[in-house]
Order: C-alpha cells, then sequence, then structure tokens
C-alpha cells in the first residue's frame, strides 16, 4: 500500500473513528473515574459491587432471569425459525411476517402491549374474571414473571436471525444420506439437523444474555421497581438515590463481564445477525 | 424439501410463539378505545377520547417534530459517517479491518444503560461549555443518538459493500478513474439501496430511542418516547394506547417500504 493509498484510507476511516473516540471513548473513561473518585478516591465502590447484599441479590436476580429468558428464546426462536426457513412459501411468509413487525416495533410500544394484556384491569384478567375462573385478578405484570414474558417477546427476532442463518447453511444432502440411510423423521431432526444449527445457538444465546444483561427499559415497566434488574439500579442510583459512584462501578464490572464474554466467545458472533 | 418440512408438533409450537410475538400489539387496539381515564379494556361503549386527547393536548404534537427533527440529523450523521467508513475498509481493506469493526460496534455490544451513562457524562460536560450542544438539548440528544445507531448503519452498509463485485471496481481503477470518481460513480451506486436502507434503520432507531434519551433529557428535550415513558411509569394514560395504535400503524408502513426498496435493489442488481 503506497503513501496516498494510506492517508486516503485515513481519510475516509478517521471521521467515524474520531466521532466515537471523542463522542464514546473518552467518556468512558470519565465514567470509570467517576467510579474510583465519588464519593471519596478509592475502590470502596468496587468493594461495595462485591459485597453489598442489595447489590448482590439484584446481581443474582438478573442472573437468573437473564438465564430464564435465554432458555425461553431459544426454545421459541428455533421452533418459528424451523417454520421461516423450511416451510412451505406461505408459511415462511406468515413467520417472517410475526418476526419482523415486532422487531421494527419501538420497545415501549411491547411493553405497554404487555402491560395492556397481564395488569389488574387488563385483556387476561378481565376475561378471566368475566369467565368466572377467577375471582381476583392474577399479578401477571409488575413483577419477574412480567418482566420474563416481556424480555423475552423483545428477544425472539434476535435469537431468529443467527438461528436461521445456520439451518440455511445446511447442506440438503446430508439430510439426504441419512433418510437414505433409514433414519427416522425425529432421528434426522435430533441427530443431524439440531447438531448441525449449535453454532447458531450458541450465537443466539450470546447475544440474547449479553442483551438481557443491559436492559433497562422492559424490567422498569413490567417489573414496576419490584423487581430490579442491574442496569435499572445504575439508573436508579443515578436518578433517584444519587449515588453516581456506585453506578459507574456497577458499569465498568458490567463492561468487563461482557468484554471477557466475549473475547472468549467471539468466533460464534456474526455482526449481519443484528440488524436482520 | 419434503422429508424436511416442519411436522406438527412443530407448527404447533411455531404457531404458538408466532400468536405470543402478535399479541402485545394486538392488545393495544382494544385498550386505545376505552372510554375509561385509566388502563381499562373497554365494556359495551367505545370511545375516541384518547385520540382526541392526542389533539388536544399540544405536548404530543412537539415531541413528535422533535422526534422526528432529531431521527432526521442523527440518521444523517451516522449515515455519511458509516458510510465512508464502509468505504474506507472496503476499498483500502487496511491490516487491523476486524479490529476497526470491532471497535465501531461498541456501542452496540455494550450494554445500553452504560452507554446511558457514558453520553450523560459526555452531555454534561458539554454543558459546562455552551448551551447549544449538551444536556437536554436537541441536538445533543442527535449527537448521542448518532453515537448509538452508527453500528446499525455500518453493519448493512458493509453487508451491502461485500455483495458488490471487486472485478467493476478494478476495472474503473485499471481505466483511470480516480479515488473520488470509484467512490461517486462505481461503488456508491452499487450499494444506494444498502445506504437507503441503513439511513431509513437509523431513523427509526432513533425514533425509537428511550435508553439513552432517558439519561440525557429532562425538561425541554422531550422525544415522543420520552412522553411515552412518563405516561407509563404510575399511573398509566391511555393515550399511550392510542399513540401506540398510530405507531404500529407508520411501523407497518416504514416495513412495507424497506421492503419495497429491498425487493427493486435486488431486482436492479440482477
Amino acid at each position: 500500500m503506497g503513501k496516498s493509498a494510506t492517508s486516503r484510507t485515513i481519510l475516509l476511516l478517521a471521521p467515524l473513528l474520531l466521532f466515537l473516540g471523542l463522542a464514546y471513548v473518552v467518556p468512558f473513561l470519565g465514567v470509570i473515574r467517576w467510579s474510583v473518585t465519588l464519593p471519596e478516591p478509592g475502590l470502596g465502590q468496587y468493594h461495595a459491587v462485591l459485597t453489598d447484599p442489595l447489590v448482590q441479590s439484584v446481581f443474582i436476580r438478573t442472573l437468573r432471569i437473564c438465564l430464564i429468558v435465554t432458555a425461553a428464546v431459544l426454545v421459541m426462536a428455533y421452533a418459528i425459525a424451523y417454520v421461516w426457513v423450511r416451510g412451505t412459501p406461505a408459511q415462511r411468509m406468515l413467520a417472517e411476517f410475526c418476526i419482523l413487525v415486532p422487531f421494527w416495533i419501538s420497545v415501549l410500544t411491547r411493553a405497554f402491549g404487555w402491560l395492556a394484556l397481564l395488569s389488574n384491569r387488563g385483556l387476561i384478567n378481565t376475561w378471566l374474571q368475566a369467565a368466572g375462573i377467577i375471582s381476583e385478578p392474577l399479578a401477571l405484570a409488575r413483577n419477574e414473571f412480567g418482566v420474563v414474558i416481556g424480555m423475552t417477546h423483545f428477544l425472539i427476532p434476535f435469537a431468529v436471525f443467527p438461528i436461521a442463518s445456520a439451518m440455511r447453511a445446511i447442506d440438503e444432502r446430508v439430510l439426504l444420506a441419512a433418510r437414505g440411510m433409514g433414519a427416522s423423521r425425529s432421528r434426522i431432526f435430533w441427530s443431524v439437523f439440531v447438531p448441525l444449527t449449535y453454532g447458531g445457538l450458541i450465537g443466539a444465546a450470546l447475544i440474547v444474555f449479553v442483551f438481557a444483561l443491559g436492559f433497562f427499559v422492559t424490567p422498569a415497566i413490567l417489573g414496576g421497581g419490584r423487581s430490579v434488574m442491574v442496569a435499572e439500579l445504575v439508573y436508579l442510583r443515578i436518578f433517584q438515590s444519587p449515588d453516581w459512584g456506585l453506578g459507574a462501578a456497577i458499569s465498568v464490572v458490567l463492561v468487563l463481564f461482557i468484554g471477557i464474554l466475549l473475547a472468549l466467545m467471539r468466533r460464534f458472533i456474526k455482526p449481519a445477525h443484528l440488524v436482520g | 424439501m419434503q422429508s424436511s418440512r416442519p411436522g406438527p408438533v412443530l407448527l404447533i409450537i411455531a404457531t404458538a410463539v408466532a400468536l405470543f410475538l402478535l399479541m402485545p400489539l394486538l392488545a393495544v387496539v382494544p385498550v386505545s378505545f376505552t372510554p375509561q381515564r385509566f388502563l381499562s379494556m373497554p365494556a359495551g361503549t367505545l370511545s375516541l377520547r384518547h385520540y382526541q386527547a392526542l389533539i388536544d393536548n399540544p405536548a404530543w404534537g412537539q415531541s413528535v417534530l422533535l422526534s422526528l427533527r432529531i431521527g432526521l440529523l442523527s440518521s444523517a450523521i451516522a449515515t455519511v459517517l458509516a458510510t465512508l467508513f464502509g468505504l474506507g475498509i472496503w476499498m483500502f481493506q487496511p491490516r487491523f479491518s476486524a479490529l476497526l469493526i470491532g471497535f465501531v460496534l461498541l456501542p452496540l455490544i455494550v450494554p445500553p444503560v452504560v452507554s446511558a451513562m457514558t453520553l450523560y457524562f459526555l452531555m454534561t460536560t458539554l454543558s459546562a461549555f455552551n448551551s447549544f450542544i449538551g444536556y437536554d438539548t436537541w441536538i445533543g440528544v442527535a449527537l448521542a443518538h448518532a453515537v448509538m445507531i452508527t453500528p446499525f448503519a455500518v453493519v448493512l452498509i458493509l453487508v451491502a459493500l461485500f455483495q458488490v463485485d471487486r472485478r467493476i471496481d478494478l476495472a474503473a481503477r485499471g481505466l483511470g478513474a480516480d479515488l473520488t470518481t470509484r467512490a461517486f460513480r462505481i461503488i456508491i451506486p452499487n450499494i444506494k439501496f444498502g445506504i437507503a436502507t441503513a439511513a431509513l434503520l437509523s431513523f427509526v432507531l432513533s425514533w425509537e430511542e428511550i435508553g439513552v434519551t432517558l439519561f440525557i433529557t429532562s425538561v425541554n428535550a422531550i422525544t415522543l418516547p420520552r412522553l411515552m415513558w412518563m405516561g407509563l411509569r404510575d399511573n398509566i394514560d391511555p393515550a399511550i394506547a392510542a399513540i401506540s395504535v398510530l405507531l404500529i400503524i407508520v411501523t407497518a408502513v416504514i416495513l412495507a417500504l424497506r421492503i419495497f426498496i429491498e425487493r427493486r435493489g435486488t431486482s436492479e442488481t440482477k
């Protein structure tokens, strides 16, 4: 590469790199500084992150919710991805519609839709009461159940894209060979088809888990402040009981955790899967 | 392949998933017609009062205009920066391409709440120096949104670029075209649908953005999602249902537009 080519490359790449460097990386250093200076210099806030019982309980709840959500999302995404990839043309179109429409609709609208279904005067409780099945409304929203439902709904499309891509990459002849050797339909599915999609499944699990960890809009609305997750805790520490240092320290710990996780598993992540 | 069509069990599960995906969107519709002041199912009579409230309360119209303005500016910034970056990567294939791409995808990978806090730091710092760009200003929000949506634009533009046949660029180079000619006359026309999709997705993502916006606005820069958030937290305002129904319709139209753009894109390249 000649000297002028190098300077032209820099000319094209520099605007975005500079923009993100100045508007993102430098301010993040500021957040790190907050974490070791507020309210007093030192590593006190990191000590608090590791030992404070409230923070601990929030971390454990977050981990529990993220694992449940990831498992639920993978099963549901796998089923609809299969129909999207291998269904009849009509089935494919319907599946695509059901995957893409929610994907493009705002997280607030979706969370509100779940409130309309799950809250005390919502659709489900109204119907169950009208049918005489229950006398008191069931507590479906403003708790952990509501959070799990809302997050699962939000994250399904993000899992469908990598899984569907792994399914499309399967060589048809491998399945034909299995059939030719007398394997049953379910045997082909479980022993040949599913193992060939493990890469996509792991990529999907990672994306879902990482996104779920950092989520706070859906838990804040559907949890109603009763089942606070770690990202919502950061929000509360900044705006309700100001403790910027703790909020900053939790942020830094989150970034480190996700950074290590992704560095270990980076070969399973394909950026193109994040945009549908 | 007949043998690998979904069987009945899988179809039943997939149907349940499809219903699960559409349910909350459908549930919004009846709530928007309730005659009550609180979130409820309409019993007997239907009412348009919550749609009327959207018109009567000027806050809704103002927030829509503000969100449009922020969406257009941030989408323009993101699309231009992402296109230049994509061209640089594709034309020169610099040595640390993977690392550079990983770097610009950071705002997508880092948890939204951490990005929000980072941008909160940036905006409060900028506010100390000026009153135009910073905390609770519309340009500040547009810049913050640009940070968050640029990675999506980069991914879409790179996907489009990697479908371009390198030989047409080589041919142009062999015929003596300079860098600007190659970029503007050869490469950009070949990825114009990728660029259009990137601009559209960027706009929609900014239009919907709430996580970062919550951190960097208070009373002046009230975007539409910010206004919805205020109506959602404590006493749920059924006007949210009315605006949601309208948003779902708008989104469906935009989605149709995107599919239309992509159809044209594929038919022209073939």
